[in-house]
């Protein structure tokens, strides 16, 4: 008996709060009754809860009831680039370390690499109560196979409760696979967390719909509960120098570090030195900058303040800015402390890659460019007198 | 050489609003389009098509409505479109989405590449590419962002990267992830407007595919939405007011902790 939605209409009062509540548009009224558009309904619930009258009710085949009590822990992956741990890392295991806090068990760094022992005293200081390392050469760089294999093989053998991991590149590529393998559940780029503590579940928070709405999900009957985060969203473990962690070093057959993929070089391209994604402040033009020549200013008020230089679609399909450096749809959803946008009109496609920054500025010649109603603070000029001259208040404030 | 890309149709997001008075989405009149990435998906595996000759077969899982999205993928070049389709698959989380579109490639038979968009804008996971290539267990290379070389039994392409990009070498067949800089995407010809037209695509059921019951729908799918709610919408703030000295001077104060932190 496959899952279902049924509108028991004795009970349904036409009341519509059910089409309010729906976040999928699935259901309308029809003789002022509700009616469910099974092409649309994606059987989330929301009606359920919404429905005062009870008229409505989701059946799901809750199946054998798995014993899960077998798993235990909350598992950081710790991602390295070049033996350098990222600082996604850190955060995690700052979250981690409260998550198994209210789980009553370990927390616990798992770190693939090569030559990784360096890297024991920096995620003891971080809180790990558990280092498990895996160290061979294939794992030097990331690689979607053996990295896979390993954290299955892992997994598999240790149980964890919960697995966390960073909202990067790697990480979703990884972890995607891995709970595949393993039949877990994932859900992608979390911006909180929490534990229902009588259930022993990890509540996972996270945007869709380019934050339009957010969803809580859980992973009710399986193991383990896998979530990838999204970057400066938690706060980093605080260091402490005494802490020891037990290492448990792991080796595995030749045949589980081979890829079927070669990596053969990595670039990095250093125009800016701060990434995206883990900036603090973004400064970001648009297609009010010009030109290229425009985004020299862009990028002098960025250096001024350490920050990350952003752009909108408009400037990146102009050529004015590589495509790496796109924030929006169709290029990197960014959430810094600080954004400014300069000459960035706000198209629907822009704000949702940014609007969950916590500061947002923006400056603009059109007073009724639509970023002006999302900006904490709004400056209606031309962006050629103005950012010169933040960058000269910038740089005497930070006696730069 | 055979290609297949899987695509997904969404909702519009520059339809998207939100209801001032109830703060839910409003989705009367939302037109449903193919997600942004799959443009590209489908672009890159009409090219590969071109340089070797062969077909594109395009696939996608959803409402029969999708054949819409099926239909405009037909104009821009690919050859060949199956819906996947059936009440049972309603609910399903990106293991069970990813589940179901493997049994369907398995139906499919025998393929070189598989190409997918980064991600989908209205689930924003990145979680289904990675996992079809772990069910059918070929290699993957994610975030693509442009072919390099690619021969009968093997490929050379660009993985974007937080820092820049890798270069990778993979056997084929494979599966591709792609993001927007991967090509430019062509209009759709008048000649696959009118084949499009008059073409009727695959329909195939759960058990045209031969899937499992229990691994379809809410019920293969180890996630559950428990909650849904919209965010307090971002309200406009304070707009500065002055000369250029006296602004810039009173947004750097009220900036000040943050830059100096």
């Amino acid at each position: 008996m496959p899952a279902s939605i049924i509108i028991f209409l004795e009970k349904c009062t036409g009341c519509t709060l059910c089409v309010k509540a729906c976040p999928f548009g699935a259901i309308h009224m029809a003789n002022k009754k509700a009616v469910i558009d099974m092409g649309k309904c994606t059987l989330c619930g929301a009606c359920v809860e919404a429905c005062k009258f009870k008229a409505i009710e989701l059946k799901k085949d809750a199946g054998a009831k798995r014993d899960l009590s077998g798993y235990k822990d909350v598992w950081v992956f710790c991602e390295q680039k070049k033996g350098v741990i990222q600082s996604i890392s850190f955060e995690l295991l700052g979250e981690g370390k409260k998550l198994a806090g209210k789980l009553g068990v370990k927390l616990c760094a798992v770190i693939l690499g090569s030559g990784m022992d360096s890297k024991i005293a920096e995620l003891s200081e971080r809180g790990a109560d558990i280092i498990y390392i895996v160290d061979h050469p294939a794992l030097k760089s990331y690689q979607d196979d053996p990295y896979t294999e390993v954290l299955v093989k892992l997994a598999e053998e240790y149980k964890p409760e919960i697995i966390l991991c960073g909202a990067t590149t790697i990480g979703r590529s990884l972890v995607s696979r891995v709970a595949v393998k393993i039949g877990a559940g994932l859900t992608a780029d979390c911006t909180g967390l929490d534990i229902d503590e009588k259930e022993r579940l990890l509540l996972q928070t996270r945007p869709a719909f380019g934050g339009n709405i957010m969803a809580t999900i859980i992973t009710p009957n399986h193991r383990p509960q896998m979530a990838t985060v999204r970057h400066k969203v938690m706060k980093e473990a605080e260091i402490d120098k005494s802490r020891k962690a037990e290492v448990i070093r792991k080796n595995y057959p030749e045949d589980v570090m081979k890829s079927r993929t070669r990596l053969l070089d990595v670039i990095e391209e250093i125009e800016e030195t701060v990434n995206l994604a883990e900036a603090d402040i973004i400064v970001s033009g648009g297609r009010g900058v010009g030109g290229p020549e425009g985004f020299a200013m862009i990028k002098e008020l960025a250096r001024a303040l350490n920050a990350a230089v952003g752009a909108s679609r408009a400037a990146v399909d102009s050529d004015w800015m590589p495509y790496s450096h796109q924030v929006g749809q169709t290029g990197k959803t960014v959430c810094p402390k600080l954004y400014i946008a300069c000459g960035i009109s706000g198209q629907i496609q822009h704000l949702i890659g940014m609007q969950s920054s916590d500061v947002i500025v923006a400056i603009n010649k059109d007073p009724d460019a639509p970023i002006f109603k999302i900006a904490t603070y709004g400056i209606v000029g031309d962006i050629f007198e103005l950012v010169p001259a933040l960058t000269k208040e910038f740089q005497r404030l930070l006696n730069k | 050489m055979h290609i297949i890309v899987c695509i997904k149709q969404v909702p519009n997001t520059t339809d998207v609003r939100i209801d001032p008075v109830t703060n839910t989405l409003i989705r009367e009149g939302v037109e449903s389009v193919i997600n942004p990435f799959d443009a590209y998906a489908i672009e890159e595996a009409v090219r590969i098509k071109e340089r070797f000759s062969g077909k594109v077969t395009v696939l996608t899982m959803g409402p029969p409505q999708a054949e819409t999205a099926l239909r405009e993928a037909l104009s821009l070049g690919c050859d060949e479109a199956i819906l996947v389709s059936d009440r049972k698959f309603a609910g399903s989380d990106t293991w069970a989405t990813s589940y179901t579109l493997s049994a369907a490639i398995k139906k499919i038979g025998a393929f070189d590449v598989i190409v997918c968009g980064k991600q989908a804008s209205d689930g924003d996971t990145a979680q289904v590419g990675p996992g079809i290539s772990a069910h059918l267990d070929i290699p993957q290379v994610t975030y693509v962002k442009k072919i390099v070389e690619i021969s009968a039994t093997a490929a050379k392409v660009e993985r974007m990267t937080e820092e820049g990009y890798d270069i990778v070498e993979t056997p084929l067949p494979c599966l591709f992830t792609v993001v927007k800089e991967i090509n430019t995407p062509r209009l759709p010809s008048l000649k696959g407007m009118m084949r499009a037209k008059s073409a009727k695509p695959l329909k195939w059921t759960a058990e045209d595919i031969g899937a499992e019951p229990g691994s379809l729908g809410l019920d293969g799918s180890p996630t559950r939405v428990v909650k849904i709610f919209t965010p307090a919408p971002r309200k406009g703030g304070e707009m500065l007011e002055g000369d250029t000295t006296d602004v810039s001077k009173e947004l750097v104060e009220l900036l000040k902790d943050i830059a100096i932190h």
